[in-house]
């Protein structure tokens, strides 16, 4: 069980208003994208145009599993059913599947060679497109992918679609007809009301992501998945803000390392050190 | 023709944040290059008094607006707000904090400006009269420069990286109305629970002291506490010391936790996972204090210390304390 916001935040959610009345069979979406895993060695092309994408190893954005958890907790609890969207090339079909092997429902794939490079407004205007045409309450994202580290699409397909946003969530609860979660920000935590259809973007905190079972897996390959290209979404891909060149990142001069025996002596001597040399104590 | 560099200043109860005169200085050497003015949007409740600050930092002019539904921050007010005064006036570059606020604030401007991005830059600069932001990628694997076709050119600023300058400017204040429609808030901050503890977030820290799963359990992190205590830093974490419970998730740094740039980073009994690097890398100074001289944190490390912690962070704080007094 997890602790309700009520415990968390020391009030009472019945004083709260309620906004509107659907808790039943909620239409749950969660958009994934497939990125490199975290512990891949990213190596800029020798021309600049992109990254080596030889060795890496896929895997589904860790924020978006933290979505995936909570809209199939969501789901498991007020029943409804959870819809995965993803934009990506074939190989980001294995992503879907293993949302789908958690225990969403269907999928949606946009795939299509436009969308190489596409910048986060354009990859929020196709997801809205394919959005728009299904029925939905509460749409969660990852915070942010962690290849382009933008953390604006949530954002922008909220206001494509018209509906309010709540970002960075640590804790998301279902009550009352609103949406209330809970979002750090620097030295406090806000507890905010919403209501829904919306967008919440998933914080690390929010849930442990459950692990794809084998009868999970093997449901799956079952389960629909349409797959649509830009055409089909009536959308056409431009990118306000393009990425003109990929470079490694600045080489870090060779460090000091204080020798000697004695910690007493090498603590004295990295303090001298800082106030000295580096000057920041 | 858009024209103007712009920039939207952050407060909170009526004082600015630090980020706000990053931006004002960062803003006013873009627009030195441009030949072009400094704007700012402030948005907040009984705020007026204090935008004219702003004009220290080389901001011309201050547009702000003022009224209760702009505080506490929501997005639904403050993108209505900003998003009128920009439309108004098509400035070419638009500069934001990458602050949790900064970034909710700014996407949701993408998405009504219809423009484009570049997230957390860790420098900007003008080329051929147009924005080019440069920003980590891949959690700082490598970088990108990027290039806008539309306006406002936008960028958010990782925080503790850009200077502040005093460059004295007018610094006049402009009241408009964001015409802000009750119908559109749709969003409530129904509690603020602050931390109290009076240390600065780790975002924003000028030192940071973090402690990983060498500290062995929570009751050893007395020591870095300490030692924070002494050189007024705040206390980081590795992600295997919150996932053990023995710090809360908010102390976290690396790809899923917290992205820093103090100006001092000391990782004690921290391995260096590239995850971890993720979040610390672009730290002006990093201080590694492990005992396994083959640990990849002393890759990123100015100065590193070979041996047990335990016996190294308690000296260490012993002769801060001496040259601090
Ligand atoms: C998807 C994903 C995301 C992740 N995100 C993050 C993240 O955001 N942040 C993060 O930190 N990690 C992250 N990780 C985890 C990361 O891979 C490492 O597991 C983690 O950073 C290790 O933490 P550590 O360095 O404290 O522990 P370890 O790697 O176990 O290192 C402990 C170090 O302490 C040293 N030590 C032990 N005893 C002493 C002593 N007495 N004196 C001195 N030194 C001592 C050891 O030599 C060792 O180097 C992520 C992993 C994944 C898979
Ligand atoms: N190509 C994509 N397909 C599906 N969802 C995406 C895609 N890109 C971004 N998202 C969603 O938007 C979130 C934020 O992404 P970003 O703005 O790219 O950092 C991700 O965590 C996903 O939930």
């Amino acid at each position: 069980m997890r602790d309700p916001l009520v415990k968390i935040m020391g009030i009472d959610l019945k004083s709260v208003p309620i906004i509107s009345g659907k808790e039943k069979n909620v239409n749950i979406i969660a958009c994934v994208k497939q990125v490199p895993d975290t512990e891949a060695q990213i190596k800029v092309k020798p021309d600049g145009s992109g990254i080596e994408e030889g060795g890496i190893k896929w895997v589904m954005n860790p924020y978006d599993e933290f979505g995936v958890e909570e809209a199939l907790r969501l789901k498991e609890k007020n029943g409804g059913d959870v819809t995965i969207v993803s934009i990506g090339p074939q190989r980001a079909m294995e992503t879907i599947r293993t949302a789908l092997a958690m225990g969403a429902d269907k999928g949606i794939h946009i795939c299509d060679p436009v969308f190489d490079g596409a910048d986060a407004f354009a990859t929020a205007s196709a997801l809205a497109a394919a959005i728009k045409g299904i029925p939905y309450d509460i749409i969660f994202c990852g915070q942010r992918a962690i290849d382009d580290d933008s953390g604006q699409v949530g954002a922008i397909l909220a206001e494509l679609l018209g509906i309010p946003q709540v970002t960075v969530v640590t804790k998301f609860e279902f009550t009352g007809g609103a949406v209330k979660v809970i979002r750090p920000i620097e030295g406090a935590q806000l507890l905010i009301e919403c209501p829904f259809p919306c967008v919440v973007s998933a914080q690390k905190g929010l849930n442990e992501p459950r692990y794809a079972s084998l009868p999970g897996i093997m449901k799956a390959k079952k389960k629909p998945v349409d797959v649509k290209d830009a055409a089909a979404l009536g959308v056409t891909v431009a990118a306000n803000a393009k990425v003109a060149r990929f470079v490694p990142p600045p080489a870090r001069a060779a460090g000091k390392i204080i020798c000697g025996d004695d910690p007493a002596v090498k603590a004295a001597e990295l303090a001298r050190l800082l106030r000295e040399e580096a000057k920041v104590i | 023709m858009a024209k103007g560099v712009w920039i939207v200043a952050e407060q909170r109860d009526g004082a600015f944040r630090k980020i706000s005169f990053e931006l004002a200085s960062t803003a006013r050497k873009l627009a030195d290059v441009l030949g072009e003015e400094v704007c700012a949007v402030l948005c907040g409740s009984g705020i007026e008094g204090i935008a004219g600050q702003l004009g220290k930092y080389g901001v011309d002019k201050v547009f702000v607006a003022d009224s209760p539904a702009l505080e506490p921050y929501t997005t639904d007010a403050h993108a209505a707000a900003v998003a009128k005064i920009v439309r108004e006036n098509d400035p070419s570059i638009l500069l934001l904090g990458a602050s949790t606020q900064g970034k909710d604030l700014s996407a949701r401007l993408v998405g009504k400006l219809a423009t484009g991005m570049a997230t957390d830059c860790t420098d900007v600069k003008i080329a051929d009269g147009k924005l080019l932001a440069i920003r980590p990628m891949y959690a700082g694997k490598c970088f990108g420069e990027v290039v806008f076709s539309t306006f406002p050119q936008m960028a958010s600023l990782r925080p503790n990286v850009f200077p502040m300058v005093e460059n004295a400017k007018a610094g006049a204040v402009v009241k408009f109305d964001p015409a802000l429609d009750a119908g559109q808030l749709k969003t409530k901050v129904l509690e603020v629970q602050k931390d109290t503890s009076g240390k600065a977030d780790l975002t924003e820290a000028n030192i940071i002291v973090s402690g990983g799963r060498g500290m062995k359990g929570p009751e050893n992190y007395g020591i870095i506490e300490e030692l924070a205590a002494v050189l007024g830093a705040t206390v980081g974490a590795s992600r295997a010391a919150v996932d053990a419970g023995w710090r809360p998730q908010s102390d976290q740094v690396g790809q899923t936790g917290k992205i820093v740039s103090p100006n001092l980073y000391v990782a004690c009994g921290i391995s260096g996972a590239i995850q971890h690097l993720a979040g610390m890398s672009s730290s002006k100074f990093i201080v590694a204090i492990n005992k396994d001289a083959e640990a990849p944190i002393f890759t990123k490390a100015d100065y590193g210390v070979v041996d047990d912690l335990f016996k190294v962070v308690p000296e260490f704080t012993k002769e801060c304390k001496k040259l601090l007094a």
